[in-house]
């Protein structure tokens, strides 16, 4: 018993009526030779991790270099407070966790990455903001972060998550979709429903470019983790509302890859296009390494 | 599916860049692994991306803080240089170009007391994950997610028999096994993955081995 693809992976899960989370976790079992409950206690220290990363920037700044993005979080944290938002209460605080994990992790802090570190905030703000709105038991919340695990799998096995090779949207789109398949299953959606959220996930960031100013992981990965845990979000509702992929999730997935494969080296991480090639990108470019 | 979950969610690291810092330190050091003895300096050439951007995401600090020993979680990673100054262990980059090769990759060569020197090329391919292509002469490729046995020896009928019963007799199972040699005859690498820890003892049978130039074992 073992999947290759996220039909296998449903497949598998719907021949046995079980979450998909009960295949990743077997699967995981017999690959890694560890027991149920030692990878349950090893993705609760990881969900520590995040944890702590989704909180440490919300009162206090955080030291970057060339300090691009110090200090967003506790400045959107403080709007969120106040409650006089346009996105709600909810949006803002699975914004304001983004930002946390992606300030925390620019200031050399530790962090869990998820598929990576200069995605590494999307995944935490959308589980912990559902844990604390939906009130879940422990074992829920582990729950959704395996089959979100179980997907980001896959799509590292069939395609890729690295910026470098398949931009923003290997990076921080694949952690939305994982995190939408995760929001699914929290809101006691359907394995299909979770499949169809890690489509659409995917789909409305289908090309996102990797820019970074200056070569920094801050701008723009800060404001498109917040951004794209939002794309988890609205994805899992559009989903739990009944809308269908037409287009079959591992076939969306292999177009993400070559897409990212058509995509020059200037829009892969190696701040050479986009937003890090501006005039004003540049200009910080030559602030801080002084060229 | 052959990928922990582990490895998608994680690692646990210190930022910014799952393939800039983590995958930069774990290249450091795994390679400090192959070089096996201790080292006076170590000079790091950059290629594509690496050589991009390495300054903005603390590249340069996660490989010397991996050639140091430290893993990606070591939250004494950003003082690396410092570390590497008070250990007496001169570090050098310059940028490169490696034919065919990842847009994360380096080539780390350590240099020894005695002046010889051991070249190890690896790229960093995402979410922290790391592949070792080749080392001094040969080409090879193994992530170290598995234990790894490295062994250099003599291109002669018979070693790789001798050294698959060695682990037989061991109970030690083998999930890859590469073979490369610099000509007929001459010298040849062997690296193989196994499904359990490598012990000591084992490595040292291996040693003993005709034929067998050198052994090392990495147990990640």
């Amino acid at each position: 018993m073992s999947y290759n693809s996220i039909q296998e992976l449903f497949n598998l899960a719907e021949e046995r009526d079980v979450p998909l989370s009960q295949i990743v976790l077997e699967t995981e079992s017999v690959l890694t030779e560890r027991s149920n409950e030692d990878i349950y206690n090893e993705m609760e220290r990881r969900y520590e991790v995040m944890k702590s990363s989704a909180k440490n920037a919300l009162f206090e700044s955080r030291k970057t270099a060339g300090g691009l993005i110090e200090g967003i979080t506790k400045t959107h944290y403080s709007y969120t407070l106040k409650g006089d938002t346009l996105s709600g209460d909810f949006i803002n605080k699975v914004m304001s966790r983004a930002l946390s994990c992606s300030e925390v992790n620019a200031s050399m802090g530790k962090i869990c990455a998820a598929p990576t570190a200069g995605s590494c905030g999307i995944i935490p703000a959308v589980v912990i903001s559902l844990e604390e709105a939906l009130n879940l038991p422990k074992k829920d919340v582990l729950d959704a972060l395996l089959s979100a695990s179980g997907i980001g799998a896959v799509i590292t096995k069939n395609a890729t998550v690295a910026g470098a090779e398949g931009g923003c949207q290997a990076e921080c789109g694949v952690a939305a979709a994982m995190a939408a398949c995760a929001a699914v299953q929290m809101k006691g959606g359907t394995r299909r429903q979770c499949i169809n959220a890690v489509s659409i996930a995917l789909m409305n960031v289908m090309g996102l470019v990797c820019d970074p100013v200056a070569g920094l992981v801050q701008v723009p990965c800060a404001q498109r983790n917040a951004s794209q845990a939002v794309n988890a979000i609205i994805s899992a509702d559009m989903a739990l509302a009944g809308m269908e992929s037409i287009i079959p999730v591992d076939q969306i997935i292999d177009a993400m890859y070559k897409v990212g494969k058509m995509l020059p080296m200037e829009l892969k991480e190696t701040a050479k296009g986009g937003i890090a090639h501006t005039p004003a990108g540049k200009e910080i470019f030559n602030k801080i390494f002084g060229k | 599916m052959n990928i922990s979950i582990f490895d998608v969610t994680g690692p646990v690291m210190i930022g910014p860049s799952s393939s800039h810092t983590a995958g930069a330190a774990k290249l450091g050091r795994i390679a400090r692994l192959i070089a096996e003895k201790p080292f006076k300096k170590v000079s790091f050439g950059l290629h594509g991306s690496f050589a991009d951007t390495y300054k903005g995401h603390g590249t340069d600090i996660a490989l010397v803080a991996g050639a140091l020993g430290m893993y990606e979680y070591d939250e004494r990673l950003s003082q690396a240089f410092e570390i590497a100054k008070k250990e007496g262990i001169e570090y050098e980059f310059y940028k490169t170009e490696l034919d065919d090769m990842h847009e994360n990759s380096v080539k780390i060569t350590f240099t020894f007391d005695d002046g010889t020197q051991c070249n190890v090329w690896g790229s960093s391919i995402g979410g922290g994950q790391i592949k070792i292509v080749r080392i001094n002469e040969f080409d090879t490729e193994f992530n170290a997610t598995a234990p790894t046995l490295i062994v250099n020896q003599y291109d002669k009928k018979g070693v790789i028999s001798n050294i698959s019963k060695v682990l037989f007799d061991c109970n030690i199972n083998i999930a890859v096994m590469k073979l490369s040699r610099t000509a007929r005859g001459k010298n040849a690498c062997t690296v193989i993955e196994t499904d359990g820890k490598i012990p000591e003892n084992v490595v040292n049978t291996l040693r003993g081995i005709e034929n067998i130039i050198s052994v090392q074992a990495i147990n990640v």
